[in-house]
This record gives structure tokens, C-alpha cells and sequence, in this order.
């Protein structure tokens, strides 16, 4: 968070405004807590970290709230012929902070069981280091909180590194898996060769602008020198590579499934939900803003690339196979890759729309949705785990006669990502991107968009109606000894549920963004 | 007919609406002290039977408040501000056109779950079962009574899920591939409506379908409206069902339990058509006026396939399923009410809505007398029933065989009965269809369709002679005749089978002034 290319010594000595500023600040800091506590914590009370770390993020949340309503800017050259800041707080920053901060907190309560169970399962050696645990998790939180915030094109490598960085040693960390280790260093490869093709399409745009800041950099591109005009459109291409990396857009998303399934759940939920927050508010934010005026590049590649993420990723959904190991986790990490394509349509939609806050509003409204169901779809498969750690969608089978909460709470995640009621907000949620797309007359993406939604219906139901079914063979009446109430866990499961029924009761909350300015 | 207060109408709208939403979830949860009954199953399905009885209720009430001086008039309205961001508000309100299929849907609900509290069909707890139909109703009932195209949309959809699993949970044989064909192919259509719904509402600004009807498409440039009218009219058409879109129904049926099949044909079906009339005719006229031939087409060839496709069903050994048989009916039956929606004329539109509530009566009771047979002897195939020389079910059972010839001469059309009007004035419609529409093509439908009433009336004759009659011989084994519960069933979809027939009037009264309203544009 430096004020790039600071003119004067005078402007080194800021004031910074520290409430603005506060999110992912705490969240940095009690990232340090929890690494330094980790050392003076004694071996069985290491779960005071994990709590730690939920009050930290709930703090986190917490200090959005001040915030609300007004424009906050920090970090700002203002001794320059122009006034341009590294750091705002706006509507769209708080939506998606909100997001990510929210997510990262029942990540942790799905975290903070998953880890006691693996402690009481080993008999007490632990498999994941805790303290590295929540430091990575809290650091990648704080990241991707700074990442909406930012307004110049460092900056936002800066937290899209942030973000990443620690996401890569998270689906490692499982000591002695190797399933783990290899999930890891697919991963990390991958998004280290996305991020260098980045910061190379930062730098052709810092070469032919001049400027990293973010609306210094859209005025900058009105007026290109003729020569550079192929490396600006070059620049502008490969900028987009490293977000669309983290959203999974195909092609850009061979490390999705192998990776959630390496990775411990809560880090799949994690990467599925706050991952994809990180690529496409990076996405939104260079797009919309930096690069206005090459829309005629970007809108139509991420068109493109939207059709194909929702094409390819249900397709491959469609195909898993019930009785595969891990077959859940595998429909999840593919249908997360569809849902990124429908995440994108109203970000290629804003190239072509005549207001362009409006288009990508609708993808905030999905994103919030898709969060909140697709948490919960995840607590409930962790839930199912601790019983079944194979984790296949035949496991599901006959839930509804085992948990009835948890099978009516998943089957109600699954209709609202499929957009059929009673998951209404789904519905709307898909309403929006489709009216996203055909105001902006991209006619044919609503179309594929259509049939994608359709061929993902086909699979969410027979999940669905897996969890209503007879269990096969199994006397019904068998008490399930491993099966003990989890605290965390069923919050979690509630929580999302909550949110879900309360959005699908009113959709306004969060479909509002679709209809107002962000910025 | 008796003068109840604005708000109060409002309040009976809503409460038909969600009631039985509310009442679903109270279905889940554990039965309160006092209400415990004999057994949770029991009271369950009690529950189930008081919802629904007091939807009923307020739905009378409701037809009785309604001004039948201007059945044209929007009455009831409801008008609040849901989802500003998408522009979708809470309208609802019923008229001519609406009140007629929102008291057939009360009713038969009420019909099915009453009848289900005796005959319970096979399959899991029945909490479940009474949530899912008090569900379905809901979506029906929202169907019928709202007036924004999103929410339309969103009543239009709810319906699926319940039906899918009284099929796949309650069904009989080959229940869930029939399941997974009914969700598939309406699912499909729905996503192309949608979009359709949205092309409308986007162009013209607004998803409000009173001020869309009163825009008479005026708003919407040609090529919106051909292209709006093709989307949505491949999701009303397969849900009505329109030939070829039909391939998911007889499935459906032939699997679907006693009660799922007389909501299926008896009401889910209606909402195509509703949404036809409500939706298509006003707001985009000019697309319509396009597609009126070929949808009139394809509702003759509906008449002339299924028709002939029960013919096949009914000859001795094919092998035909009862149920499978009234289903392919229903093909035939709901192609005479697309006919008439397509002719554009306020007679064939009376003529189809007509026809709509006529089916659902008399569909409705032929699925109860089938599921009953098939209850008493196991099987609803048409061979193993009739075997060489008949079934002589007027000798076995004659109150359940005079029941099933009633259904089947009503169902054929004759004069006297319900049946028999709507697929007359819808003839006559297409005999006179609005005025930029080719006549002689549709004198041509309407000769071909002419064709299907007397292969109609063949299939039927040729059922009631293999069922009911037949050498009675004193050693067969007598079948249980009518029940009482299934007396109570029954009875009020006979009387109103025959009231209906001799007097008309009484419904036409209610539709025809909508129905011109609706053409002239403007609901107002």
C-alpha cells in the first residue's frame, strides 16, 4: 500500500485514515497474533486459536460497519497536478469485503472442526499445524479484503499475491498426504505463471500510460500514442490473465478439481467462494475502470471466455461418476467453475451496456448469493464427511432419513444454485445476469447461458433427489457412534441457511446492487 | 353475488395464495398437543385436509364476493413493491379469465387430499406427501392469481419440484426415469420463457402485465414480439402440452399416484393455456397473430394423434394402459383449447377457457375412477381387465362402471355435459378466427378437428363397451362398489360436470367480457 511514483518527500508523510483502512487491516494483524500466540499456546489448548481468529474476523466484519454509506479514500497523491488515491472504501469495496470477510468466518467455523476432528482422530499428533493454519487463512483473508480496495493497478498485484500466496501452502498443509502436496504445487505453478503474465500486462499498460492508478490510467488510454496502440491492447489482454486465473474461467481452470480435492474442505469452500471473489472484483475493477475504453477487447474475450467456463465446467459436472471417491467434492469444484461463467456474463456485458455499473452490480448480487449457498453447500458436505470421509454423492443417498435438517438445508443450497424454487434468490440471482446480458444485447451468451443453466438443473436435482432417496442395503436403524454434534459446524450450516431464506424472502437486499451505482 | 369490502377481497386473495405455503411448512413440523389424532400419519394428512378445505373456503367466498356485474374489471388487487432492483412487485387479482381456474384448483386440491386421508397412495411418510401438495397448490393458485410476468414465472416453476417427487416418491411403475422426463422437458422450456419474459420486460420497461395489456404490444417493435412469442410460447406449449412437445405427459401419468394424476391433468396443465391467454394474446399481439397458424396446426394434429393414439391403446391386445390412455385424451382434449386460443376470436379464446375447465372436471374424475379400478384389481391394463369379452364392470361394481361411462361420454363431448361447449365454440372460432387470419386455413383445421371429435368418441365408446360391459357371469368375483369417501370425492366433479353443461352461461358470463377486454387490449 505505497503511494506509487510519489512526486515530493512532503507526500511520503501521510495522513492515513485508519477507519477506512480497517478491515483488512485487522485481519492482517491478528494473523500476526495468531502466529506469535501459536508459540506460547500449550499443545492442548491450541484451539484458542481458532476461536481467536473467528473474533478477529468478526471484528473484521464488524468494522465494516462504520463505514456504510460514505466514500472514504486514503493513501492519496494530492501535491500532484491530479488527485488520485491507492485506497477506497466505496459501495462496491464494502459489498465485496463484506463477502470476503463473512466467508472467511464460516470458513473458520468449518476450520475450527475439521481440525478437531483430525486431532481427536490421530489421537492427539496433529496433521495440520494450527498456528500456520489461521495465520494463512487470516493472511489470504486479509488480501483478498485489500484487493476490492484497491485503486492502482500495484496495489491490486500486491493483494492478488497476498491472496494467493497463502491459499497455495493452505491446500498443502496436510502433513504426510500426498494427494495434499501435489494439489499444492499444481496449484501454486499455475498461478505463479498466471500472476508473471499479469504484472507483464501491467507493465505494457504502465508503458503506454504512464500511470498505475486506476482512473489516471483510463484517461491515459483515451489518448495512446498510435505506435503503442498494439502493445496497450496486449497489455490489456494479458492484465486480465491473473484474476481470470483465480475466478477458474476456463481456459484457466485445469487446477480446480484436483486442487479441492487435495485441499482440506473448509480450504475448497474457501477457494471456491473467496478465490473467486478475489478474481472477479479484480476483474470488475480493471475492466470498468482502468479500461473503459478498450472495452472492444475485453468485452468480447470475456464474453468468450464466460461461454466457455459455464459450458465446459457443467459438462464435466454432468459427467462425475456417484461412487467415485470424492465425487462431491469433484461436482462442487466443476459446478463452482460454471457458476464462475455466469459470474463473468455481466462483467462482458458492462463492455457493450450503456451503463456499465449497473451490469457488473448483477455480478455482485450473484456473487453474494453464490457465497452464501455455496458455503453452505460445503458445511453440509463437511458435515457428511465426518461420517463418510469418502465423500461420495452416493454417500448422500437416503440422507434425509439420517439428518433431515442438514439433507433439507443441502437440498435447498442445491436448488438455489441451480435457480429453481423454492430457491428463489437463485432464481433472481440468474434473473438478473440474464437481463444483465440481453440489455446489453449479447442475445447468444443469454442463450448458451440458458442451456448451461439447464444442463446444471440436471445435476443439482439428481443430487437432490439422491438425499430423498432409500438408503440401499444399510438397516436404518444403525446408530451412527462417530456422529457427534459439532458447534461450529452446525453454525455454520444455520447460518448460511438463514441468510439463504432470508434473501429468498427478500431478494431486494442484495439485487439492489443491480440496479444502483457501485463506485 | 354478495358484497364483501375491497380489503377483505384483498386479504381472502393473499391468504388463498399462501395459505397453503404456510400450511406445508406446519405439515413438517410436529403436530401440536390437541391435534395429535390417532397416529402422526393421520393427523397429518387431517392437516392436510383442513388447508386445503379452508382454501376452498375462501376461494368460494372469494367467487361469491367477486362483482360479477364486471368480471372484466381486475378485482381483489394486490400491488406492493417486492424487488424493486428487477422491478418485480407483489400484483395480484383475479378476473373472468382467472376465477374460474383458481376455484377448480381449491377444488381439486381439496378433492385429492381428501381423498388421500382414506387411500393414502404407497410410498413414504405422509408428511411429506401433504407438504408437496400444499406446495403444488400454492404454485397454482400463485399461477392464476398474479399479474407480473417474473412472478408468473417464479409460480410456474414452483410446481416442479413437488410434482417431481410425488411422481418419483409415490409413483408406481418406472416412477422415476418418468420423473426425471417431466422435470427435463418443462425445465427446458421454462429457461427458453424466461428469457422470452425478460426480452418483453426489458423492451418495454415494465413486467407489470396490466399495464403490458393495456400497451396491447404497441411498445414492443414486431420482430421483440415474434421472437418473445416463439420463447415463451415453447414453455406454455410444452407444459399444456402442445404436439410434439407432449412426449413427457403420458409418462408422467401412467407412473404419477391417483392424486398426482388429477392435479397433473387437472390443473398443471391449465397453466400453459392460462399463461397463453393472459400473457401472449394481450401483450404481444402482432407476434401471436404470426404464430396463431401454426400453432393452430399443431393443435389439430395434436387432436388427430392422440386421439388416434388411443384408438391404438384401446384395440384388444395392444396392451394399453388406462391411465396412459386418458393421458394421450388429455393430448387430444388440450389441442381443441390451443385451437381456440390460436383462431384470436373472443369465441374460440370462451371456447378454450371453457374447454380448460371442462377437462380438468372431467379428466380430474376419470383419473379418480382409473386409480380406483386399479386400486380393486391391481393393474390398469386395459387386456388383463377386459380380457377376451369384457370387463362387465356394471355387473361387478355398477355405481364405479355408470361413474366411468359418465366420464367417458363427458369426456367425448356430449351434448348436455361440460365437454361439450368449449370444444364446440372453439370450433366455431376457428370457423370464424380474427379477421388478418387466413380463414380458409383455418375452416381446414376446423374440419380436420371435427375429424378428431368423432375419433374421440370412438376410443371412448370402445373403452366403456371393454370395461363396463361384457357377459356377467355369477361366479366372478364381485369388486367393492363405491366408497364413501370416494362418493365425497366424486360427487362434486359430476354435479358441476352436468351444471356446467346445461348452464353455460354461467361460466361464459364470467369469461367473455374479460376475453373482450383481452383482445380489444387494455385489462383495465
Amino acid at each position: 500500500m505505497t503511494a506509487v511514483a510519489a512526486p515530493s518527500v512532503a507526500s511520503l508523510v501521510q495522513s492515513v485514515d485508519w477507519t477506512a483502512i480497517a478491515p483488512p487491516t485487522i485481519a492482517a494483524v491478528v494473523a500476526l497474533v495468531v502466529l506469535v500466540a501459536d508459540l506460547f499456546v500449550g499443545e492442548n489448548r491450541k484451539a484458542v486459536l481458532g476461536w481467536t481468529s473467528v473474533a478477529g474476523l468478526a471484528a473484521a466484519t464488524l468494522s465494516l460497519v462504520p463505514l456504510i454509506g460514505a466514500r472514504r479514500s486514503t493513501f492519496c497523491l494530492h501535491n500532484a497536478p491530479y488527485d488520485a488515491c491507492s485506497y477506497t472504501a466505496d459501495r462496491f469495496t464494502l459489498v465485496i469485503q463484506f463477502l470476503v470477510l463473512a466467508g472467511a468466518l464460516v470458513t473458520a467455523l468449518l476450520s475450527i472442526s475439521s481440525l478437531k476432528d483430525a486431532r481427536n482422530h490421530r489421537n492427539g499428533a496433529r496433521p495440520y499445524p494450527e498456528g500456520e493454519f489461521w495465520f494463512l487463512l487470516l493472511s489470504s483473508a486479509a488480501g483478498a479484503a485489500l484487493l476490492p480496495a484497491s485503486r492502482d493497478l500495484a496495489t491490486l498485484v500486491v493483494a492478488l499475491e497476498v491472496a494467493s500466496l497463502p491459499a497455495f501452502a493452505l491446500v498443502g498443509l496436510k502433513r504426510g498426504d500426498r494427494r495434499s502436496s501435489d494439489a499444492a504445487l499444481k496449484f501454486f505453478l499455475s498461478s505463479v505463471t498466471a500472476t508473471a503474465v499479469t504484472l507483464l500486462g501491467v507493465s505494457f499498460v504502465y508503458a503506454s500510460t504512464g500511470t498505475l492508478h486506476l482512473t489516471r490510467v483510463a484517461t491515459g488510454l483515451t489518448h495512446v500514442d498510435g505506435q503503442l496502440h498494439t502493445l496497450t491492447q496486449a497489455g490489456v489482454a494479458l492484465t486480465l490473465v491473473g484474476f481470470a486465473f483465480k475466478t477458474a474461467a476456463v481456459p484457466f481452470h485445469f487446477w480446480v478439481p484436483d486442487t479441492y480435492v487435495g485441499a482440506p474442505l473448509p480450504v475448497a469452500a474457501y477457494l471456491s467462494v473467496i478465490g473467486k471473489a478475489v478474481g472477479f472484483s479484480g476483474l470488475i475493477l480493471v475492466t470498468v475502470i482502468a479500461f473503459p475504453s478498450y472495452a472492444d477487447v475485453w468485452g468480447p474475450a470475456l464474453a468468450a471466455l464466460a461461454a466457455l467456463t459455464m459450458t465446459v465446467g457443467n459438462v464435466a459436472a454432468l459427467r462425475q461418476q456417484a461412487t467415485r471417491a470424492y465425487s462431491a467434492v469433484r461436482l462442487l469444484a466443476w459446478s463452482s467453475v460454471g457458476q464462475a461463467g455466469y459470474l463473468l456474463v455481466p462483467i462482458a456485458a458492462a463492455a457493450y451496456s450503456d451503463d456499465p455499473q449497473k451490469s457488473v452490480g448483477s455480478t455482485l448480487a450473484y456473487a453474494l448469493m453464490y457465497a452464501a449457498v455455496n458455503l453452505g453447500a460445503f458445511a453440509v458436505a463437511a458435515l457428511v464427511a465426518r461420517t463418510k470421509p469418502l465423500n461420495r454423492l452416493s454417500d448422500y443417498r437416503g440422507l434425509y432419513a439420517s439428518r433431515p435438517f442438514a439433507a433439507l438445508v443441502l437440498g435447498f443450497f442445491l436448488l438455489c444454485l441451480a435457480g429453481l424454487p423454492p430457491g428463489i434468490i437463485g432464481l433472481f440471482a440468474k434473473v438478473t445476469v440474464f437481463s444483465a446480458a440481453v440489455d446489453a444485447g449479447l442475445g447468444w451468451l443469454a442463450v448458451v447461458m440458458a442451456v448451461n443453466v439447464v444442463i446444471a438443473l440436471y445435476y443439482y436435482l439428481q443430487w437432490t433427489a439422491t438425499l430423498f432417496r432409500a438408503r440401499e442395503g444399510e438397516s436404518t436403524g444403525k446408530a451412527q457412534v462417530a456422529d457427534r454434534f459439532c458447534g461450529p459446524l452446525t453454525t455454520a450450516v444455520a447460518a448460511t441457511a438463514v441468510i439463504g431464506v432470508a434473501l429468498s424472502g427478500a431478494p431486494q437486499v442484495v439485487l439492489r446492487f443491480a440496479s444502483t451505482g457501485l463506485f | 353475488m354478495i358484497d364483501i369490502s375491497e380489503s377483505v377481497m384483498q386479504l381472502l386473495l393473499a391468504l388463498i395464495v399462501v395459505g397453503p405455503l404456510i400450511g406445508a411448512v406446519a405439515a413438517l413440523l410436529p403436530a401440536p398437543p390437541g391435534l395429535k389424532g390417532k397416529s402422526p400419519d393421520q393427523a397429518v394428512l387431517r392437516h392436510g385436509v383442513t388447508v386445503t378445505g379452508a382454501v376452498l373456503v375462501a376461494a368460494i367466498v372469494l367467487a361469491l364476493g367477486f362483482d360479477h356485474g364486471h368480471p372484466s374489471r381486475m378485482q381483489a388487487t394486490t400491488d406492493i413493491s417486492w424487488i424493486p432492483a428487477l422491478g418485480v412487485r407483489i400484483h395480484l387479482g383475479i378476473d373472468g379469465i382467472s376465477l374460474p381456474l383458481l376455484v377448480l384448483t381449491a377444488l381439486l386440491t381439496f378433492l385429492c387430499a381428501l381423498y388421500s386421508y382414506f387411500k393414502m397412495p404407497k410410498g413414504p411418510s405422509p408428511k411429506a406427501f401433504v407438504a408437496l401438495i400444499l406446495v403444488l397448490e400454492s404454485g397454482t393458485l400463485a399461477t392464476f392469481a398474479v399479474l407480473d410476468l417474473l412472478l408468473f414465472f417464479l409460480a410456474f416453476e414452483m410446481v416442479l419440484i413437488p410434482m417431481y417427487f410425488l411422481i418419483a416418491r409415490w409413483g408406481g411403475e418406472q416412477r422415476a426415469r418418468a420423473a426425471w422426463k417431466f422435470i427435463l422437458f418443462t425445465l427446458l422450456g421454462s429457461v427458453v420463457m424466461l428469457l422470452g419474459l425478460l426480452l418483453i420486460g426489458l423492451k418495454s420497461g415494465t413486467f407489470d402485465m396490466m399495464a403490458l395489456a393495456t400497451d396491447n404490444g404497441r411498445g414492443l417493435s414486431t420482430s421483440v414480439q415474434v421472437i418473445a412469442v416463439l420463447a415463451i410460447g415453447i414453455g406454455l406449449a410444452v407444459k399444456a402440452p402442445m404436439w410434439p412437445l407432449h412426449s413427457w405427459l403420458p409418462d408422467a401419468h401412467t407412473a404419477a399416484p391417483t392424486v398426482g394424476s388429477v392435479l397433473l391433468a387437472g390443473v398443471l396443465l391449465k397453466m400453459g393455456t392460462y399463461g397463453f391467454v393472459r400473457i401472449l394474446l394481450p401483450i404481444a399481439p402482432d407476434g401471436m397473430r404470426t404464430f396463431a397458424p401454426y400453432l393452430a396446426a399443431f393443435a389439430v394434429v395434436g387432436i388427430i394423434y392422440g386421439s388416434l393414439a388411443c384408438l391404438n391403446l384401446a384395440k384388444q391386445g395392444a396392451k394399453g394402459d388406462l391411465k396412459r390412455l386418458i393421458a394421450y385424451s388429455s393430448v387430444g382434449h388440450m389441442g381443441f383449447v390451443l385451437l381456440g386460443i390460436a383462431t384470436m376470436s373472443p369465441t374460440g379464446v370462451n371456447g378454450a377457457l371453457f374447454a380448460n375447465i371442462a377437462h380438468g372436471l372431467i379428466t380430474g374424475l376419470l383419473f379418480f375412477l382409473v386409480g380406483a379400478l386399479k386400486d380393486r384389481t391391481g393393474t390398469s391394463d386395459l387386456d388383463t381387465l377386459s380380457e377376451q369379452s369384457g370387463m362387465a364392470l356394471y355387473g361387478k361394481a355398477p355405481r364405479l362402471g355408470g361413474l366411468l361411462a359418465f366420464g367417458a361420454v363427458a369426456s367425448l363431448g356430449l351434448p348436455g355435459l361440460a365437454g361439450f361447449w368449449g370444444e364446440m365454440l372453439a370450433l366455431f372460432g376457428a370457423f370464424k378466427p380474427a379477421g388478418d387470419l387466413s380463414r380458409p386455413a383455418f375452416l381446414v383445421f376446423m374440419s380436420i378437428a371435427a375429424v378428431g371429435t368423432l375419433l374421440t368418441a370412438a376410443y371412448m365408446l370402445i373403452v366403456v363397451r371393454r370395461v363396463c360391459m361384457g357377459p356377467s357371469t355369477p361366479e366372478a368375483p364381485r369388486l367393492a362398489d363405491v366408497r364413501g369417501y370416494e362418493f365425497a370425492a366424486w360427487t362434486p366433479l359430476v354435479a358441476l360436470t352436468v351444471l356446467a353443461g346445461l348452464w353455460p352461461a354461467a361460466l361464459l358470463g364470467l369469461t367473455n367480457p374479460a376475453v373482450q377486454k383481452l383482445l380489444a387490449g387494455g385489462m383495465k
